[in-house]
Formats: structure tokens, C-alpha cells, sequence
């Protein structure tokens, strides 16, 4: 860890809220595209097993 | 659509009508102020334009989703919409009824007001120009954020939520006329500025408010 | 073959999955060796001290922020005048990543302005355009939230965008106005240094390339997502109907 001095409160609470968000928002955009794709999968099934 | 001003300026006027509640909630505000930030003379006054300012503009907010919501709730906005009245000259009606029923008034009522929060002699004149030029804005913008929820039950919070970003720089300039006028600086910018604003949303917001009401009733 | 061949959601759907890995690899690793850089490797500044090293996130997350309502307007009016799905669900997908971008770069302004201006906010017109800004991408988001009709939404939605850019502007220039008013030449512009030095410099660029690249990927997979839902929702209607 360099040294941040006085500043290292400002410095790290920075880095630490914005990664979390960003994380946060990779796992939102993430699991929702997963669950659209099995929805979608599903659906398709459904209709293609009527079809039969 | 004279005619469609009259009516809807006698149905805001009826019991009912909610004619009388932006004003008392105008009231309301600006006796809540110094409740919030305490009674002295020195420190109310210098803050008496903005406080009128803003709480004009809340109350104009209040006022907004009535603008729409009655006429879609009893089918009368389709009527209007398959009559021969273009799109555009219903919101342009529906806005200027607004601002004849809330607007105006508050703009009358807002020297009175600013006597309980002392503000300055020289303020009158400007509270009273400020609100005179920015309250028509103020009808047409919300007229737009209106036309934008009318379908949405209990839109009211999202209405705002839309509209009140787009009053910022009204607010902004308005509030600053008031502000420099009655400290005697100079006035032109702001005073420019919010004209233009006034007129230009005036003159070019309708479109996206027919459009808007257009798809809102397909 | 034009660029509008992707507004075929088949088409789109086939080559944003090729895409879509590279890219990811591609800005994570630009993100991780940025960030690394800038934090670990770079000296303080002078003037700011180790707090320069917040440059690194709340440049690039502001760029990103600003330029993600950008493509949205572009997106937006493309929608109302070509009606191509893909492009305003694109728009929807964009506003998720520049609401979380702009509200990434309102907090590392703070977390930067209490050490350097002694307080936790300030109302200098950048931070408050971005303010404002964040207000602007609420809107948008909780008006597609609030309709059911996809359809309704998404124009009501374009439109809200197209007045709502026009404001935008009308408030930058308004802003500035109003804070210049009360205090002259106190302008406290964090990231406009007069001449970054090339020490921070490169760092910054690697990273702000980071942060578009990411903005790409999940605004991709973002309209990804709003597609499979828009055909799921088709595929129910019609075995419904």
C-alpha cells in the first residue's frame, strides 16, 4: 500500500464505494441477462413442445 | 378552443376544482419555512426570493396532474382527440388554462407572502416581474411532464420526479432576477434568460406534448 | 451491408455474442492495469497529495456518465424516427450503467472535494450539472418502470430523453450562471488541471478506456437481456392468444 498520508480516509473510501458499485452493477446487468436467457429458453421449449 | 379554455377555467373555478389549493399551499410553504430555519428578520429576508420562488413552484407542481387527469378518467381527452382541435392547440388550451388558474394567482398572491418573510421594499416589483415571466414556463413544461404520465395511475411522485429537473433552470433564472433586483444589481441576464426560456418552451414544447398525448391515447 | 443490418435482433443477438467476451476481457484487463497503475505505481501530486490518485475513477466515470446520455439521446431518435427495437432497448440498457456511472463520479467528487475544499459537497457547477444529470437518468429509468405497454414506453421514453437532453444543456449554461453570481474566480474544476503530467496522464487514458470498454460490454449485454424479454413477452402473448 502506498503512502497515502493524510488522505488515505478520502482515497481508499473512494476506490472501495466506486469498485462496489461497479461490481454491483456488473452482477445486476450479469444475472439479469442470465435469467432472460433461461425465461426465453423455457418459453421456447414450451412453444416448440406445443408445436409437437 | 376558446371555447375549451372556458370550460376548463370553469371547471377549475367549480367547488372542487382545486382552484383554491395551489394558493393555500403556497401559504402553507412559506409559513413552514421559518419553522424550518428559525424566525429571524435578517436571515429570512435575505432568502424571502428564493423561499417565494420555490414554493410557487412547488405549488404549480401540485397543480399539474390535474391538467390531464380528469378528462382521461371520464373519456372526455379521447373526444378531444378525435375532435378537429389539433393536438398541440389542446396542450397549449391546457397550459394556459393552468397557468390562468395557478400560475396568475400565485403571482398576485406572492407579495402578500412576502411580507411574512420580510422581504425587502424593493423586492416587490421584482418577486412579482420573476414570477410574472417564469410562471407561464413553469404551466407549459408541467404540461408536458403531465401529458407524459396521464395514463399512469397515482402518477403523481413520478410526475414530479420528471418535472422538477426540467423547472431547474426556470427556477434558476427567476429566482436570480428576484434576487439581484431586489439587492438593486444588475438585472439583464437573468431577466433575458428567463424571458427566453418563457417563450421559447412556449413556442416549442407543445409539439413534444402532442406528440407525447398522441401516443399516450393510441 | 450497412451498419443497419443490426437492427435485426437476430442479427444483433449473433454478433454482440461474439463481441461481447473480447471486449469484456479487453476492459477488464484495461481497468485492473489502470487502476493498478494509477493507484500503486504513480507519485502524489504536489498540490492534491494522494488524492489525485481518485482521478483514475471519477474522470473516467464522469466521461462515461455524460457520454452514456449521449448515445441515449442518438439511440432515442433513431427509435422515433426508424422504429428499431434494438436501438431505444439499447437506449434502456445504456441508462443502467450511466446512472451507476454518474452516481459513481458524484461520490468520488466528494470523497475528493472534503480533503481539498474542506467540505462534502459543494455547489460548483460541474458536481451540480452532474446532480442534476443524475436526476435526468432517475427519470428516465423510473418512466420505462412506471408503463406497461414496451411500446409506449419506449417512445414516451424517447421523447423524455429528446426534452430532456435540451434541458440539460439549458441547465449546464444555467448553473454556471448561478454560481458564478454568488463567488467569482472560487471555480474549483477538479478535473480540468490545466496540464495533466504525463505520469498521471497515460494511466488516466488506459483507464478511461477501461470504463468505456465496460460501458460497451454491459450496455450490450444490457440489450441482450431487453431483447430475450421482449420475445419472451411476444412468445406468451401469441401462445396465449
Amino acid at each position: 500500500m502506498p503512502d497515502l498520508g493524510k488522505y488515505a480516509f478520502a482515497v481508499l473510501s473512494s476506490y472501495g464505494y466506486s469498485l462496489a458499485l461497479i461490481i454491483g452493477l456488473v452482477v445486476f446487468v450479469v444475472l439479469r441477462n442470465i435469467k432472460a436467457r433461461k425465461a426465453l429458453e423455457a418459453i421456447e421449449a414450451e412453444v416448440n413442445h406445443g408445436k409437437d | 378552443m376558446i371555447a375549451l379554455l372556458i370550460r376548463d377555467l370553469r371547471l377549475a373555478m367549480r367547488a372542487g376544482g382545486g382552484f383554491g389549493l395551489s394558493l393555500a399551499f403556497f401559504l402553507i410553504v412559506v409559513v413552514l419555512v421559518p419553522f424550518g430555519v428559525g424566525p429571524e428578520m435578517s436571515l429570512l429576508s435575505r432568502i424571502a426570493p428564493g423561499i417565494l420562488w420555490v414554493g410557487a413552484l412547488l405549488a404549480c407542481l401540485l397543480s399539474l396532474d390535474r391538467i390531464f387527469a380528469l378528462d382521461y378518467e371520464d373519456g372526455s381527452l379521447d373526444l378531444l382527440a378525435t375532435s378537429p382541435l389539433p393536438a398541440e392547440g389542446i396542450v397549449t388550451v391546457k397550459a394556459i388554462a393552468h397557468w390562468l388558474t395557478t400560475g396568475l394567482p400565485l403571482v398576485v398572491i406572492a407579495p402578500v407572502l412576502g411580507i411574512l418573510l420580510g422581504l425587502p421594499e424593493q423586492g416587490y416589483f421584482w418577486i412579482v416581474l420573476s414570477l410574472l415571466l417564469g410562471t407561464p414556463a413553469l404551466s407549459v413544461i408541467g404540461t408536458f411532464g403531465a401529458a407524459l404520465t396521464v395514463g399512469i395511475k397515482r402518477g403523481g411522485l413520478l410526475l414530479s420526479l420528471l418535472v422538477l429537473p426540467l423547472y431547474v433552470p426556470t427556477l434558476i433564472y427567476g429566482a436570480e432576477l428576484a434576487r439581484r433586483g431586489t439587492q438593486g444589481l444588475e438585472t439583464g441576464t437573468p431577466l433575458l434568460m428567463l424571458a427566453g426560456i418563457t417563450c421559447a418552451v412556449t413556442a416549442l414544447l407543445p409539439f413534444a406534448s402532442a406528440a407525447v398525448l398522441r401516443i399516450n391515447l393510441r | 451491408m450497412s451498419l443497419w443490418q443490426y437492427a435485426n435482433p437476430v442479427k444483433f443477438l449473433h454478433l454482440s455474442g461474439k463481441i461481447v467476451p473480447t471486449l469484456a476481457v479487453l476492459s477488464a484487463l484495461s481497468l485492473v492495469i489502470s487502476l493498478y497503475w494509477g493507484f500503486f505505481l504513480t507519485p502524489d501530486d504536489y498540490k492534491q497529495g494522494s488524492t489525485v490518485k481518485i482521478i483514475y475513477i471519477h474522470v473516467p466515470s464522469a466521461l462515461v456518465a455524460i457520454n452514456a446520455w449521449f448515445m441515449m439521446l442518438v439511440t432515442s431518435l433513431i427509435w422515433l424516427v426508424r422504429r428499431h427495437h434494438v436501438s431505444v432497448l439499447a437506449s434502456k440498457a445504456a441508462s443502467y450503467v450511466g446512472v451507476v456511472m454518474t452516481l459513481v463520479a458524484l461520490i468520488t467528487g466528494a470523497f475528493w472535494g472534503q480533503p481539498m475544499w474542506g467540505t462534502w459537497w459543494a455547489w460548483d457547477p460541474r458536481l451540480t450539472s452532474f446532480l442534476i444529470l443524475f436526476l435526468f437518468y432517475l427519470g428516465y429509468i423510473a418512466l420505462w418502470a412506471g408503463i406497461d405497454d414496451p411500446d409506449t414506453a419506449a417512445d414516451l421514453t424517447s421523447v423524455l430523453c429528446i426534452v430532456g437532453s435540451v434541458f440539460a444543456i439549458l441547465s449546464r449554461y444555467a448553473v454556471n450562471f448561478w454560481n458564478q453570481g454568488l463567488h467569482q474566480g472560487a471555480s474549483l474544476s477538479l478535473d480540468k488541471e490545466e496540464h495533466v503530467s504525463d505520469v498521471f496522464y497515460f494511466p488516466l487514458l488506459l483507464a478511461i478506456a477501461g470504463f468505456v470498454l465496460l460501458f460497451i460490454v454491459l450496455t450490450l449485454v444490457g440489450t441482450r437481456t431487453e431483447i430475450r424479454q421482449r420475445r419472451a413477452r411476444a412468445l406468451l402473448a401469441r401462445s396465449k392468444g
